[in-house]
């Protein structure tokens, strides 16, 4: 994500706007007609990869799916480099996700066509991020917004590289978590320098009146090795009616999903729940990339 | 007491000389220049010499002169070192090792899920960075892991 400028993420936001009508089936493309994506995703991310086919069906064009990694040629013992040789022959962009660190930088080496990133192992998720920026500046603001960030902000790529989009726009930065799983401290410097405020807390109720967007995500069980210590921090960072009644009226709240009971089910109907439009804005967004990538729109 | 210090430091007659090593560190600039037991030209170290600005490692490759790029990869473990080219027992090109902006195939990723510490046939690359704060960094192409410290323990 560190690779793109302001300008560019702008241009393909504004990209996901102008295709919009067309991710909620109220217009019609063939922007992507006569073209082929291969979506290579070699661990399971069931809605990462079906917005991608949506994404894909929607302007028109054809998707190519790996399918089970257990009946593939990776079970033969093949290298991601030749399946990456193999399928650029075979179709116009290759969505790839994968385990291991860096895969996609690595597949970009061996590809004959553009690589989409659609995660690689612990670090980065690009299109996550573009799609939680498109969904805070299509339902908030992007220029200098007020964000909290909540829950694990320690092993979360999704806010580290969010928390690294938004310094471009001088947010005001809030992280809430426990001790634990603070954000880390080299990533608290970059945002640092790059002049951002930031504030570090463990408590929602705190801040809850003071922030237009709640970026929240799900806390896991396996970072505790104490389950008492699990059920204590996961009940403090809960977004529960009762908290909401101190909110800014305008509050956004978006989450990743999936939630696990991190946003207390009754938020769900509030005004200030984004999460589910936000996992809908995933197909504009991918939308505008493969456009893009491919050269269809440029 | 002269014939013992000619043993030490003796002259080579062509060659490459890298001086001002940091002390204890000859070993692992015969490893970042990839010289190895099938490395036929002879070699001679010198651990923990006195010199003017304290102790430091020698190390002399007769018969065989470096190219600049192997040799500037001393600077991401002794920055302080120099080069000097011998021809007939004479210098004829004396340099300050400088720090390469890239690095490629010379040390491992830190990072166990890189990609580069895989069976994919890549090698591992990284940028290389000075800073007064944190000294001489490496930055993973693949993964964008950072190695600060220990750049010695983790040569290929």
């Amino acid at each position: 994500m560190k690779d793109f400028s302001r300008e560019e993420i702008d241009y393909v936001l504004d990209t996901a706007e102008k295709l919009e009508p067309v991710a909620r089936g109220e217009e019609r493309s063939r922007l992507l007609d006569g073209k082929i994506i291969a979506l290579l995703f070699f661990e399971p991310s069931t809605r990462t990869r079906l917005s991608f086919e949506a994404a894909t069906q929607r302007l028109g064009g054809q998707v190519l799916n790996l399918g089970a990694v257990e009946a593939s040629s990776v079970m033969k013992g093949e290298n991601l480099a030749d399946t990456i040789r193999v399928i650029s022959n075979y179709a116009d962009l290759i969505v790839l996700r994968h385990p291991l660190d860096g895969s996609a930088r690595m597949a970009a080496e061996f590809a004959s066509v553009p690589i989409i990133n659609g995660g690689d192992g612990s670090l980065h998720h690009p299109t996550q991020t573009f799609l939680d920026l498109y969904t805070i500046r299509r339902e908030s603001h992007l220029e200098g917004l007020k964000i909290a960030m909540a829950g694990d902000l320690k092993y979360g790529r999704t806010v580290h590289s969010l928390c690294h989009a938004l310094s471009l726009y001088g947010a005001e930065i809030t992280l809430v978590s426990p001790p634990e799983l603070r954000m880390p401290q080299e990533i608290v410097r970059d945002l640092q320098k790059n002049k951002i405020k930031i504030r570090e807390t463990d408590s929602l109720e705190k801040i809850i009146g003071d922030v237009e967007v709640l970026y929240m995500t799900r806390v896991q069980r396996e970072r505790f090795p104490d389950p008492e210590e699990y059920e204590k921090v996961k009940n403090r960072l809960r977004v529960t009616g009762d908290l909401l009644k101190n909110a800014d009226p305008s509050l956004k709240i978006l989450h990743p999903l999936p939630r696990v009971n991190e946003i207390s089910p009754e938020v769900d109907s509030t005004p200030y729940a984004c999460y589910f439009e936000q996992a809908f804005y995933g197909v504009p967004t991918r939308m505008a990339l493969l456009a893009l990538a491919t050269g269809v729109i440029e | 007491m002269k014939e013992k210090r000619d043993l030490k430091i003796q002259a080579i007659e062509n060659g490459t000389v890298i001086d001002h090593i940091k002390a204890g560190e000859a070993l692992n600039v015969l490893r970042i220049l990839g010289i190895s037991s099938a490395f036929r030209a002879t070699i001679s170290f010198v651990m923990n010499a006195p010199g003017a600005a304290g102790i430091k490692d020698v190390v002399k490759i007769e018969g065989k002169e470096l190219s600049v790029e192997e040799l500037n990869r001393i600077a991401l473990i002794s920055p302080k070192a120099t080069i000097n080219i011998i021809r007939d027992f004479e210098v004829v090109q004396k340099n300050n090792v400088v720090l390469p902006s890239y690095v490629e195939g010379v040390v491992r990723c830190i990072n166990s899920n890189c990609i580069s510490n895989s069976s994919e046939p890549i090698k591992s690359k990284f940028s290389v960075l000075q800073s007064e704060e944190e000294g001489v960094t490496l930055r993973c192409l693949y993964c964008e892991h950072v190695i600060s410290e220990n750049i010695a323990e983790n040569l290929l």
